[in-house]
Order: C-alpha cells, then sequence, then structure tokens
C-alpha cells in the first residue's frame, strides 16, 4: 500500500500532541508548586549538563562540527522535495515500501492498516519522539492492537500512565523510589521484594522486556537519520532495546519527519559526533543501527517507512522560523534551560517541551492553535540553548520572531487591547524621542513620594503586579541623568566631578 | 578620544549615578564625553516582547541621536542594550523593509561598546586601581548578565576589571552563569518562573559573604536587587562602573540611602 500525497501546496498545519491545552503561566504556575519534581529536575539537568560540558570540551573543532551540522541541515531544507524523491527511490529499491503520511491522523491511519496487514495485536516500540508527537499508541488502543515501549525510560512512563516530560529522558522526573513503586503496581510477574536499586530495576525491566522482544511479529521505531543516496535509515540509542526491535520482528514500520533526512552518508560522520555529545554528553552512544531495505534471510523482511509531514512544512514556510527543523532532538537545549530545569517538560503541553519545544510547536501548529501563543514567551532570552545546540539553532531569535507573529495575528482582532498592548503603545511614544522622555522624567518626584519612608515601592497594579510579587522597586532618584548633565555648567575639565549631595541617588 | 554616552533609559531614569559613573571613569582617563541629547532607549523591551512595529520608532530615535553626533566610539553601562543596538537594530530595520535605516543602524552598532569592552579593548584599562584610582573596600560578588556574556562574549573582562580595584574582595558566585530570570516583560508575563530562577539566585548570592553584588546591567541588578530588598537581606547590588569610579577619596555609596557628604557609609 503506497498512499502518495505529495507535499501539500498550501502548509498543513500539525495535529496530535503538539499542542498545549493550557497557557505556559498556568501549567507552569502548577508544576513549580511540584517540590519532589523541581529536585529531580535540578539534579539530573545539572548531572547531564556537566558530562555534556566535559565531552564538548574534548573536541578542539566542536564550533567547525557545528557549522557544518548546521550548513548541511541548512541546504537539507534548501532541497527536501529533490532530496525526499531521491530518497523514496533508493529506500524502494532495496525493497522498502514508502507512505507519505500529511498529518497525525493519516499517519496514524497508516500504521494501524500496516499493523492490521499482518494479522498482529500486539507491537513492540522502540522509543521514538515522531509517534509520541502523532499520539500513535492512543490511536493504536482505540484499534485493539497493543503497543509497548521498549525503552527503559518509556516503559516507565508506560506503565505509569504517564506522559514523558523530556525527549531524551522521558521520566526525568521520576526518581528511583517513584520507578519502583510504578513496577510493583504494574509491571506482571515482578519481584515483590523488589528495591530500588538501579540495576534491579533494570533487571526487572529486562526480565519483563525480553518475553515481549521474543514473541513479537511487528515492530514500530522512529529514525535519527535517514540517507538519502542509499537509502538507509539510523536509529542511535543507549540500551540496545532498539536494536532487538529492529532485529527479531518480521515487520518493521517506521515512522520519520521529513526533516530528518541527510544528503550523503559521509553527512553522517559529522553528527555522529555532534549527537551523542549533545545529548547524554557521551562520546559515542553504545548502539547505533543502520538498515538499507530488505535483506533476504536477515532482520525484518517487510519494512516500511512512513514520511510525516505533520506541520514540517508550514515551519519551512517561516523564512525566520524553519531553522528550528534542523533539530536533531539532543535536548542539550532543554538540560541547560533555566526555565525548563524549574517547570519540567509537563509544562510546555507539547511531546517537545524546553527551548526548542517552545518554538517547535507553534510553527508547526501555527501560533493560533489553542495556547501554544504561550509557548515563545516562556524564556528569558538567556541564550544558554543557543550555546549548547549541535546544529547553532539561533532558538531566542526565533522565540522573538514568534512573539511577533502572536502579537501581529491578534493586531486589529480585539476589542479592548490588553495592558500590554497599552503599555507597548505608550511606551514607544514616550522613547522615541529624547525630549519627551526628558519630559516625563520630570515626574520622578512623584515616583519617590509613592515609595514613602521605606524608599521602595512593593505593590503594583494590573501585569506589573507580576513584578512585586517577588521584587520591589527602589524609590527613583529625585533627578534623571539627562536632567543632571543639562544643569551641570560644564567645563571641559578631566576631574570634574558630580556634586556629592548628587551622589546620593539610588544604586541598582 | 571623544566619546558618546548612551546612557541606556532605565540608567537615565532610575540609576543616574552609574551613568555619573561612567562619565567620571572615562574623564579620569582624560577623553571627552559627549551626551547626545536626543536619546532615549533602545527599544529592546518592544522587541523582546514582540511589538516590533512600535520598536521601529525607537530604534529610528536612538540611530538618529548617534549618527548625527560628531564621536569616535559610544558607550553603553549596559550588555544587553549594546547588544540590542548591535543586532536588534539591524534586524528590525531589515524586517521592516528600511534600507536606510538598516545601513545606519549598522554603522552606529560598529561604534557601540559596552563599558568593560571600551575599557580593556580600546582604553587598554588592565588595572583599574593604578588606572582609575578605584578603590572599594567591600567584599564584593559578581554577577554576569546573559546578554554581555552570551551575545557580546565580554568573557572575564568586567570580572577582571573589578578584580583589579584596590581594595576590594571578591567572592565567586556559585552558579554565576544561570540567569537571574529577569528577562524584561517575561518578569512580569511569567512572573512564577522568573521568581523562581530568582530565588536561586539570590540564594547563591547569600552563599557569598559578600555585602553586595555586582554587575554590568542595571535592570538584571535592579531585578536581583528587588529579590534581595523583598526577602529582608542587607545585600544590595550596584553597578560596576559605580565601582570603578570609586576613589578613596570619593567613595562610591553602596546602600543608595547614605549621604556621601556625611561619610557616614553603613558598610
Amino acid at each position: 500500500m503506497s498512499t502518495y500525497l505529495g507535499m501539500p501546496s498550501i502548509p498543513v498545519y500539525g495535529t496530535g500532541n503538539l499542542h498545549a491545552s493550557e497557557s505556559f503561566p498556568k501549567a507552569a504556575h502548577r508544576e513549580l508548586g511540584n517540590a519532589q519534581l523541581r529536585a529531580n529536575l535540578g539534579h539530573a539537568t545539572h548531572t547531564i549538563r556537566d558530562k555534556r560540558i566535559a565531552v564538548v570540551s574534548e573536541l578542539p573543532d566542536w564550533e567547525q562540527l557545528r557549522d557544518a551540522g548546521s550548513a548541511i541541515k541548512e541546504s537539507v531544507m534548501a532541497r527536501l522535495p529533490e532530496l525526499l524523491e531521491q530518497f523514496e527511490k533508493t529506500f524502494t529499491a532495496r525493497g522498502g515500501v514508502i507512505h507519505w503520511a500529511r498529518d497525525a491522523t493519516e499517519a496514524n491511519e497508516i500504521v494501524a492498516g500496516l499493523i492490521r496487514e499482518t494479522g498482529e495485536t500486539e507491537v513492540v516500540k522502540i522509543k521514538s519522539m515522531a509517534t509520541q508527537e502523532i499520539g500513535l499508541n492512543e490511536y493504536l488502543e482505540e484499534q485493539g492492537i497493543a503497543a509497548f515501549e521498549t525503552d527503559l525510560a518509556e516503559l516507565i512512563v508506560q506503565l505509569d500512565h504517564d506522559k514523558p516530560s523530556h525527549i531524551l529522558v522521558p521520566a526525568i522526573h521520576k526518581n528511583r523510589s517513584q520507578v519502583r513503586d510504578i513496577f510493583l503496581r504494574e509491571m506482571e510477574g515482578v519481584d515483590p521484594d523488589l528495591t530500588n536499586e538501579p540495576a534491579r530495576l533494570a533487571g526487572a525491566a529486562r526480565a519483563h522486556l525480553r518475553r515481549k522482544f521474543l514473541t513479537a511479529k511487528v515492530a514500530v521505531s522512529g529514525a535519527n537519520f535517514a540517507l538519502a543516496d542509499s537509502g538507509t535509515l539510523a536509529v542511535v540509542e543507549s540500551e540496545g532495546n532498539g536494536r532487538m526491535c529492529l532485529t527479531l520482528p518480521e515487520t518493521l514500520i517506521t515512522v520519520m519527519g521529513v526533516e530528518k533526512l541527510l544528503p550523503t552518508w559521509q553527512d553522517l560522520e559529522v553528527f555522529m559526533q555532534l549527537l551523542p555529545r549533545s545529548s547524554t554528553g557521551e562520546r559515542m552512544n553504545p548502539y547505533t543501527s543502520l538498515w538499507t531495505g530488505v535483506t533476504e534471510g536477515d532482520g525484518p523482511q517487510n519494512v516500511h517507512l512512513v514520511l510525516l509531514d505533520n506541520g514540517r512544512s508550514a515551519a519551512l514556510a517561516d523564512e525566520k522560523g524553519r531553522s528550528a527543523l534542523h533539530c536533531i532532538r539532543c535536548s542539550a537545549c532543554m538540560n541547560v534551560c533555566p526555565v525548563y530545569e524549574r517547570t519540567g517538560g509537563h509544562a510546555y503541553g507539547s511531546t517537545y517541551p524546553g527551548p526548542i519545544g517552545a518554538i517547535l510547536s507553534p510553527l508547526m501548529t501555527g501560533i493560533q492553535a489553542e495556547e501554544n501563543n504561550s509557548l515563545p514567551y516562556a524564556s528569558s532570552l538567556c541564550g544558554a540553548c543557543y550555546d549548547a545546540c549541535p546544529v547553532k539553532i539561533n532558538i531566542p531569535d526565533i522565540l522573538v520572531h514568534l512573539r511577533s507573529v502572536d502579537v501581529d495575528s491578534k493586531r486589529g482582532k480585539k476589542k479592548i487591547p490588553t495592558q500590554m498592548d497599552v503599555g507597548m503603545n505608550a511606551a514607544s511614544w514616550a522613547l522615541s524621542s529624547g525630549k519627551r522622555l526628558g519630559l516625563l522624567e520630570k515626574g520622578l518626584p512623584l515616583g519617590r513620594l509613592a515609595a514613602g519612608p521605606d524608599k521602595k515601592i512593593t505593590k503594583l497594579p494590573g501585569i506589573a503586579a507580576g513584578w512585586t510579587q517577588s521584587r520591589d522597586i527602589p524609590a527613583p532618584p529625585s533627578q534623571s541623568f539627562r536632567d543632571w548633565w543639562k544643569k551641570e555648567h560644564r567645563t571641559p575639565e578631566p576631574d570634574a566631578a558630580p556634586a556629592a549631595s548628587q551622589d546620593q541617588e539610588n544604586q541598582p | 578620544m571623544r566619546i558618546a554616552l548612551f546612557a541606556t533609559c532605565i540608567v537615565d531614569a532610575m540609576y543616574p549615578a552609574t551613568a555619573r559613573a561612567t562619565v567620571k571613569i572615562l574623564e579620569r582617563l582624560g577623553h571627552e564625553v559627549v551626551f547626545p541629547s536626543g536619546q532615549a532607549c533602545c527599544g529592546q523591551m518592544h522587541v523582546n516582547s514582540g511589538y516590533l512595529k512600535e520598536a521601529v520608532p525607537v530604534i529610528a530615535n536612538h540611530v538618529a541621536a548617534f549618527d548625527t553626533e560628531d564621536y569616535d566610539v559610544a558607550v553603553a553601562p549596559s550588555g544587553s542594550c549594546v547588544a540590542s543596538v548591535k543586532h536588534q537594530h539591524p534586524m528590525v530595520a531589515r524586517s521592516c523593509g528600511d534600507k536606510h535605516l538598516e545601513t545606519r543602524a549598522t554603522a552606529v552598532g560598529a561604534k557601540t561598546y559596552e563599558l568593560s569592552e571600551l575599557l580593556v579593548d580600546v582604553l587598554g584599562v588592565t588595572d583599574a586601581g593604578a588606572q582609575l584610582g578605584s578603590y572599594f573596600p567591600h567584599r564584593v560578588t559578581y554577577h554576569p548578565s546573559c546578554h554581555g556574556m552570551r551575545l557580546l562574549r565580554l568573557g572575564d573582562r568586567q570580572a577582571r576589571l573589578l578584580g583589579s580595584v584596590a581594595g576590594i574582595d571578591m567572592a565567586e558566585l556559585p552558579e554565576a552563569d544561570q540567569c537571574c530570570g529577569f528577562g524584561g516583560t517575561f518578569s512580569m508575563k511569567n512572573a512564577d518562573v522568573s521568581s523562581a530562577m530568582l530565588e536561586d539566585k539570590t540564594a547563591n548570592i547569600m552563599t557569598t559573604g559578600a555585602s553586595l553584588c555586582a554587575g554590568g546591567d542595571a535592570s538584571c541588578l535592579m531585578h536581583i536587587g528587588g529579590g534581595l530588598s523583598r526577602q529582608g537581606s542587607d545585600i544590595t547590588t550596584l553597578h560596576l562602573a559605580e565601582i570603578l569610579a570609586s576613589t578613596l577619596e570619593e567613595p562610591a555609596s553602596v546602600t543608595g540611602e547614605v549621604r556621601i557628604s556625611t561619610g557616614k557609609a553603613t558598610r
């Protein structure tokens, strides 16, 4: 079955698990209240952060590698249709079958149809962001097909009926005692004396998974890379459970976003240096599996690939945002993000959390989709993500760009302007002339009056109340610098010092 | 050298002592300081909040104020505002299709320096105690602001200048490279997350035993200082310009509440 739908002529927005169902500030407020989550996250992100810095600093050509990764991805995006057609030819020539999916619904239907053709009702799964994005497990369940996650952390999350909160470490929000409790509660035939020792927990998971590997006839995977010149797919992993899924079953169905393509086999050398160091902080990941179509008598004999758009064309159409598609899902940005570190991944709603999620989700769904317009504001623009990104996605610039898309999308559509609109308008008027600002600064003594004898302002109304919930504002000075400068009858004496009495002004 | 001062709106209106200190330092080195009177703001708040249309007149005003004045270089006591002048101004001009503004903004940006950048790279200051007479006998910790660190790549310029002040006792700040949580309107739109970031920053500052936290951006210092004040801490914040300008004869006011002329500084 090959459903060729082609590239849509107008951007089709992504569907599935790409949407925040509540605004980021609201979700963040709830998550911040979870002390256990913050402790787990703080510990985990700092550990990975330090490991990454250590292995990255070993490479003298790290910056050149980042440049190369960025350049390769940029060229892929520039000629994506051509590369996809080339890949379709090479993959098909080696016995694979390509399916094109416009959105989550189409992709889910294709995968379910392929599984149904095999007559199976159980599949094993390799950790995959694309299948989470489209909500495949939930869809299959509705269709009477059970999908078993085989990545340890995904297994933990699935057994707990929870959602992953990190793209590399899906169970980063759980500690080992919580994991033990989940296993005891949900895992069939588990040793009731199970402790929270990592080795014992891994042993329990291994016994559980081994039964699945040996019986499964169908596996579903994602892919980290696809090589257009050879028709090869690649999965990069740590545990080896992915390799079990890729080699043991008879049917292998891969779901992959169209942006994962690389032009040539040789390009892989750049990404195989960038990815493991950026994601797990390792020089090399333990298992890298590559497969090219069907090999008779060895491995899966039915090999399928679902090429997924689901909003990627929409992202590609945004000139200033399209480099978000360069993402190789390493998660370095979330590990260094001070916002993610405190809220965790669930606050972002979408499958893609953290800084990259804050740009990728609204790019794929359109800024107006549900609460995704709050995501670009979920950043202090500190820039740590840009520095950490192995393919140099300028996340802060794209965040700012999407904020302007959000603001512009609402212009003229609101009956009453927001406080922010009014403030920004007034500030634009006041701050676009030295004269006007100078005039307003004449009112500074009023602010001093408002601050009272404590010389600080502790409560402000409206949106500014956000500031005073945890911060005071000092009393303003009695005179602006501009005023002082004007009044000084300055003769250019190099040592001229301002009058001492003026030095009593506030310090920042 | 003829140096144009870009005071920045927050320093102009809220922390004039920082701009006066900047003038003092430059004049002490024998340079002439001019203040282009048309200046107001870099427009970063508008750009970073997504109000690009409203940012355009603010940016155009800055460019007009600084490309008509005659000077060798411009300086601002802020990493963030300089980064905006250098990176955002040409970008916004380009996105609104104003080629002429883009060219002029790029030219102004190329001549604009952050204070420590100017002092170290252009004016050759390596020892503030010896070259500026800087004297500041206090235990000080230092927060490197994100935009200076990551957009301007200031490296250790500010820290080295502070370390070379006579009498200063520098205390290293744990997790110094972590954002304080300010982020402009982020501090209001995402007040809870911002406050959580600030909490960790102030907790780290408190472990240093410093009596004040120095930095190169008044906005971040207002944020950190506002948090310390709310938490009832005696620790204050102070811009590095004021520490560099401070001398034995004319010490900087640490708390802001004590008149220098009384000679009764609390710390």
